[in-house]
């Protein structure tokens, strides 16, 4: 499992690896915001957070279309399926997941206290968003590769996988942008959308590779 | 005593039968080469045995693969038309991970790249080669690690003659240790004695 985490990681910052696609978008949108928006600077520290989670979220789903459909194309996902039988199937694909998430998402993460200052966000709410973000991405990942796994044999899946997941993926935006305006907003509380935020990951590692793994082994043709 | 053995198989491609009541025992360090004309349903049926298709009717199983390989996808290598190799990593970081990947290791990476003659290639991207010794690297990626079951679709497309002979060499000395092989092909392969398979007639 460790040599597939690796594989993947490598491939994701080899050329072609795509890893910084997603950050490239992520900057893109963050930087056209305020142009958009117009310079209200308490405007854009109150939206900052529902901001960054937005983009953080269409930035994280850019990628995942390639997740299995590579792994497909040059024979790789055959003896995946095929080892199944040795390791779980569904920990091959939580595998690939956490190897995707490091390799293409974590940098997003790593991004965002600095896009948050376009924002014109205050350090405790940089601070809080980057937190969700680092616990609320995972899900997002884990509920992603279901959604990759069904349209795995279609060439142009990348949309289709976006409108399949984006509903799935609602709950952790509501509960991670609520968790970071809990931090800066007075009455608002931090620790129980947090909490709940944390439990969907938790949930989603092992909902979303199994049926990812169940998808792939019917998949196979 | 490790056998290999189908039973009554039907196999089908999105709904429609390709195959059907095919069967066949393999004793170890027997061959069976299964051959057809186009659309007979070759690679259907290497794919039903190595479980990455259902099977539509009937049954496949392996028996007395003890603890290591209870069950034919277990103890089958599977080489397919791709050759499951990145084009951006290394020949040596590919095989390196298959091996690590797929457990029971055999030979080490060089070893195995010395056996299919691309000894000193391994720092190379495998995007690099070339069909034949992609192929090759494909190859010798049945000997990184141990599986009594070599199941193989059209293995020598794209081998040059030296590459067809080492390979058939390769197969001999696999079935000598106990293997069993289950080969698709149109190619002679080389291999006395194989049992065959003829599909579609």
């Amino acid at each position: 499992m460790l040599a597939l985490f690796l594989r993947d990681i490598r491939l994701s910052i080899r050329a072609g690896g795509g890893a910084l696609v997603g950050v490239i978008f992520f900057l893109a949108v963050i930087v056209t915001i305020p142009f958009g928006v117009g310079p209200d600077l308490n405007l854009l520290s109150r939206i900052g957070p529902a901001i960054l989670w937005i983009a953080a979220l269409l930035a994280c789903l850019l990628g995942l279309d390639r997740l299995f459909q590579a792994d497909r194309e040059d024979g790789s996902l055959d003896l995946l399926v095929l080892n199944g039988d040795r390791h779980m199937l569904a920990l091959a694909v939580l595998t690939k997941c956490l190897a995707h998430w490091t390799g293409s998402v974590l940098p997003l993460v790593v991004a965002a206290p600095l896009l948050g200052l376009f924002m014109n966000m205050e350090p405790l709410g940089i601070g809080a968003t980057a937190l969700t973000l680092l616990i609320g991405t995972p899900a997002i990942t884990f509920i992603g590769a279901a959604g990759a796994a069904v349209a795995v044999a279609l060439p142009r899946g990348g949309l289709l996988i976006s409108v399949l997941v984006l509903p799935l993926t609602i709950p952790v935006l509501i509960f991670g942008v609520s968790a970071s305006y809990g931090a800066v907003a007075d009455p608002a509380p931090f620790l129980q959308p947090f909490l709940i935020l944390a439990a969907l990951t938790l949930f989603l590692a092992v909902v979303g590779p199994l049926a990812a793994a169940l998808a792939l082994r019917h998949g196979t043709d | 005593m490790m056998r290999l053995i189908a039973e009554n198989l039907g196999g089908e491609r999105g709904g429609e039968a390709v195959f059907s009541g095919i069967g066949f025992v393999i004793e170890k360090g027997e061959a069976l080469i299964v051959t057809g004309p186009n659309g007979s349903g070759k690679s259907t049926l290497l794919r039903v045995v190595a479980s990455l298709l259902p099977v539509a009717r009937g049954k496949v199983l392996v028996e007395g693969g003890g603890e290591a390989f209870p069950t034919v996808a277990s103890a089958s290598h599977y080489l397919g038309h791709l050759n499951a190799m990145k084009t951006a990593l290394s020949v040596e970081e590919n095989l390196g991970f298959w091996r690590a990947f797929q457990g029971e290791p055999a030979l080490s990476v060089e070893e195995a790249l010395e056996t299919v003659a691309l000894g000193g290639l391994g720092h190379l991207p495998f995007g690099y080669l070339s069909t034949g010794q992609r192929r090759r690297v494909s190859i010798a990626k049945l000997l990184v690690s141990r599986r009594p079951v070599w199941l193989l679709d059209e293995p020598t497309a794209g081998l040059d003659k030296a590459s067809e002979e080492r390979f058939a060499a390769l197969m001999r000395a696999h079935l000598r240790d106990g293997g069993i092989v289950v080969a698709a092909t149109h190619l002679p392969l080389g291999l006395e004695g194989a049992k065959v398979l003829g599909m579609g007639d």
